[in-house]
């Protein structure tokens, strides 16, 4: 069952007010999806207080880098339910968990950060981890144009 | 930011692999420590009953270096693994990924 509207809007701001996307519906997901140039990060969010209360911050200062994807948006796992079945059917070979992220080049998945990476670990962890690999996206990008 | 249920000890919502001393290996998300058992929900479980010895913990360290990159289907949605059978309980996220 869906948490109330009110609950978790401050958890999806979190998110929007950084520049993120957010997809609320399977067609949003589709679209963004379809859209395969460049670099893209797929954040799952979620109302977990076990990982998530680090992972939007984590995912906030990542963002503040000077190696952003060229598109960043989110769907949220429990609340928009058929939206976050649609982006999980996009990796669908990894095991369903949230948070969780999903880093793609040229429409290929190249990294991806399940829950249990997230879990128990700090916002500057997650920052680390994350800026990291945009760093290692966006410099094969560029080399390969 | 904690967790809703901070009486539930350290692990709980942490993923968890619980490993055995017999065949048996489990992942899944931890729900509370007792005295009976450790309570998981959303648990996969490997058994690594074709090999014993040097076999046995090869096929259970590669399905958890497997399960620490994606993570696991969660098979069962609650499982109880018993105290007398656990060996160790580690978190999911400090196994090393390939």
């Amino acid at each position: 069952m869906p948490y109330s509207p009110m609950l978790v809007k401050p958890m999806r701001e979190e998110l929007t007010s950084a520049g993120v996307e957010e997809l609320l519906t399977p067609a949003d997901v589709d679209r963004w999806m379809g859209q395969r140039e460049g670099t893209a990060l797929l954040i799952v969010n979620s109302v977990c207080g076990c990982a998530a209360g680090a992972a939007r911050p984590g995912v906030r200062a990542a963002l503040q880098g000077p190696a952003r994807p060229d598109r960043v948006a989110t769907v949220f796992a429990g609340q928009d339910v058929e939206a976050t079945a649609k982006a999980r059917a996009y990796f669908a070979d990894i095991p369903p968990s949230s948070p969780s992220m999903a880093l793609y080049k040229d429409g290929e998945l190249v990294y991806f950060v399940p829950r249990h990476r997230i879990e128990g670990r700090s916002a500057q962890e997650v920052a680390a981890d994350l800026t990291q690999a945009f760093e290692r996206c966006v410099a094969e990008t560029a080399a390969s144009r | 930011m904690g967790t809703f249920h901070n009486d539930k000890g350290e692990l709980h919502g942490i993923t968890v692999v619980v490993d055995t001393d017999g065949p048996e290996v489990f992942v899944g998300r931890c729900h509370e420590v007792t005295p009976v058992g450790v309570v998981l929900l959303d648990v996969d479980v490997h058994s690594a009953e074709a090999g014993a010895g040097d076999d046995q913990r090869a096929s259970k360290d590669a399905w958890v270096r497997r399960a620490a990159r994606f993570g696991v289907w969660g098979r069962h949605r609650h499982l109880v693994v018993p105290s007398e059978r656990v060996a160790s309980i580690c978190r999911l996220g400090d196994v090393a990924v390939e």
